[in-house]
């Protein structure tokens, strides 16, 4: 009985270290979005607002100074941060709906199709999953490069040849979240919508597609969040657009200030509030669908991804 | 509209219908007439080809070869969703993120009936199927039992010219079993569609239909009444499949004003009633039921067998004695106990009885067993 109880309570101790050692990075890039510049900065400086302080002059900002929010502010202003913020926004919103439609169609194409051309197709899906981003982004690069000699109206290096780069990848993994429940849901259901006098396309709408939205949605969020905060396929087929990664990357090179800290720490808020609502309205759809039990939740997928 | 001999139109035809999965032959030439009105029950073990059958009419399945004809229409090519008939499913397959009414009300709604309409039909619907108050749930939040009358109601609120049922009992504990085939033959009785009725559990057939198609091996073996079928089995599978049976097989020595007599080659003079050819091989079946055991000795007359128990078992009412015969064919015996309790206390393993019937309950069975070949074959 001693013995249960040691054990659970050092089981219960190894799983807080787990987690502290995921999260504390997390925690702390949260905290010194707070930090002031160090004490021989300000003593040097004379101005209304701290942040100001131009990067190079900040100190040594990897201890604690003390408490600001000012970071927030200036981070909010910066000329270059928010508009790659805005447009790696924008580039993931279009792979994410444009990835889920191709892998909604593939999944439903796939999971009926003759034997002879799905395994060699399926193949092929895998392959843009496993291969080397790095190789993607150089056959990009050399691809949309040559297109526009041959391709009229092929748009030059920019937010459009990274995202057609990145739905390459989005859609196939789109196709493998979404086939997974549609193969799981089975065709029975479906049987039924005929049964019932309801023809392919009305079932399809009626029956098929709101039973796989929770596996839409959760592909969705993960072409999103794959395509926006990938660096390396933009970094070859950006041209002189600048994503929210590259931008980062390049201001990690002269220093950067807090207010990277604090954009950052405005994006994770986002996030845990967006995927907590998902969480919340895909368990709402589940304990009203009940019996099926859908593996589809944008967690049990984030586990395979 | 076709109709047959009796004047009743026939809802469903097949003709030489034939069904292939690669293979194997899961339908073989099979023809059959499904009356108006009628509970007809699709009977057999799993892989026997009935649910293929049903299928196809709801169908899902097209035949290879043979017509399958609705109301008179050959129904081949037809899609499922153009067809005046519907399906209860095995696993009920309700749509699980629409509530009870909006399941109920599927069909009619892609009729176009209007809102209104749809939902008093579908609330009537429930009402049939005695299933009222939970209309608005989701059907992951009831039972089997009720997800059941769901199912039932959201293909019969349609009214088609046939309800096809998919072993729809299958999922349900015994008493709920039964308790739903009250309501099933109630139902049908009180809205007069055709029941087609695919099961692999004789005893529920039995209690429902009107009649039995018994099939095996893709083939209908007997189409009859519930009463013919157990009374009067045409083959050895069909004698084998509905209830309990034993059987005896030898030569006919005998065979006159529809009575003949049998030879077990073992020392049995089986005497029954039928239509025997002379000096043929012929099997026949006896009902546990229909054998009584004598005690003391009796000559070798007709109908008498002397065997050695095996076992005893009390069954409440009844007495179930499993004895061997010479030979080695084993009887299964059931008396009823009723004043008889001193004749079966003197019934023991390893005793030697006499058993005997009455030349009515020898069935002559259709499918003879070859020539020469002795031995109980079930």
């Amino acid at each position: 009985m001693r013995r249960v109880v040691t054990a659970k309570r050092a089981f219960t101790a190894w799983a807080v270290c787990v987690f502290v050692f995921l999260y504390l990075p997390i925690a702390v890039m949260a905290l010194f979005a707070f930090n002031k510049p160090s004490a021989a900065a300000l003593a040097g400086f004379h101005g209304s607002n701290v942040c100001d302080i131009p990067p190079t002059q900040l100190g040594n900002l990897t201890v604690w100074n003390g408490f600001t929010t000012c970071w927030f502010a200036s981070g909010l202003h910066d000329p270059t941060y928010i508009p790659a913020i805005v447009t790696s926004i924008k580039i993931g919103a279009a792979a994410a709906v444009v990835s889920t439609l191709l892998g909604l169609g593939a999944a439903l194409a796939l999971a009926r199709m003759n034997k002879f051309l799905r395994v060699p197709f399926d193949s092929l899906v895998y392959l843009t999953l496993v291969v080397p981003e790095i190789v993607i982004a150089v056959a990009s690069l050399i691809f949309f490069v040559q297109a526009p000699r041959y391709v009229p109206f092929f748009p030059a290096l920019g937010p459009w040849t990274i995202f057609f780069g990145q739905v390459v990848f989005g859609a196939s993994l789109a196709m493998l979240i979404i086939r997974a429940r549609f193969v799981g849901m089975g065709d029975t259901l479906e049987e039924a919508g005929y049964d019932l006098g309801s023809g392919r396309l009305s079932t399809f709408w009626q029956i098929t597609l709101p039973r796989l939205m929770p596996a839409i949605v959760a592909a969705a969020l993960l072409t999103f969040t794959f395509s926006f905060d990938d660096y390396v396929l933009p970094a070859f087929t950006n041209g002189t657009t600048n994503t929210w990664p590259i931008v980062l990357y390049s201001a990690v090179r002269f220093g950067i200030t807090p207010a990277v800290n604090a954009l950052a720490t405005i994006m994770l808020s986002v996030t845990i509030v967006v995927i907590a609502v998902t969480g919340v309205v895909l368990r709402r759809s589940r304990t009203r669908a009940g019996t099926d039990t859908d593996q589809a939740t944008p967690a049990a997928t984030l586990r395979i991804g | 509209m076709t109709s047959d001999a009796g004047g009743a139109s026939v809802d469903i035809e097949f003709r030489s219908v034939t069904k292939r999965f690669g293979d194997l032959t899961a339908v073989n030439q099979v023809s059959f007439q499904v009356l108006q009105g009628e509970f007809l029950s699709l009977l057999g073990p799993s892989g026997c080809g009935k649910t293929t059958s049903l299928r196809m009419i709801a169908g899902f399945e097209q035949p290879d070869e043979g017509q399958i004809l609705i109301g008179g229409v050959d129904s081949i090519g037809t899609p499922p969703y153009r067809r005046d008939v519907n399906t209860v499913f095995q696993q009920y397959a309700l749509f699980p993120h629409m509530t009870i009414l909006d399941n109920v009300a599927y069909g009619l709604k892609q009729k176009r009936v209007a809102k209104s309409e749809r939902y008093a039909r579908a609330r009537e619907a429930l009402e049939l199927v005695r299933l009222t108050g939970r209309e608005k749930h989701r059907p992951s939040m009831l039972s089997g039992g009720q997800q059941q009358r769901v199912a039932l109601a959201r293909a019969l609120v349609n009214r088609p010219r046939v309800l096809l049922l998919d072993e729809p009992l299958g999922a349900l504990d015994l008493k709920l079993r039964k308790e739903m085939q009250i309501e099933l033959t109630r139902i049908q009785q009180q809205v007069g569609i055709t029941f087609i009725y695919v099961t692999h559990d004789q005893g529920e057939a039995l209690a429902m239909s009107d009649r039995i198609a018994v099939m095996s091996d893709g083939v209908v073996e007997q189409l009859d009444t519930p009463a013919e079928i157990y009374d009067r089995p045409r083959t050895a599978f069909v004698a084998d499949f509905i209830g309990e049976m034993n059987f005896l097989e030898g030569d006919v020595t005998h065979a006159e004003d529809g009575e003949f007599d049998l030879d077990t080659r073992s020392g049995i003079v089986v005497r029954g009633r039928g239509e025997a050819t002379k000096g043929r091989p012929a099997r026949v079946g006896i009902r546990p039921a229909r054998l009584h055991v004598v005690t003391g000795s009796v000559d070798g007359a007709t109908n008498t067998a002397h065997a050695v128990v095996e076992t005893k078992m009390y069954l409440g009412d009844e007495v179930q004695i499993v004895a061997e015969l010479k030979g080695g064919t084993r009887f299964v015996i059931r008396e009823q106990r009723a004043g008889t309790d001193d004749l079966h206390d003197a019934i023991r393993p390893g005793e030697p009885i006499t058993i005997q019937w009455e030349p009515t309950a020898p069935v002559l069975l259709a499918d003879a067993p070859a020539p020469n070949e002795g031995g109980n074959d079930d």
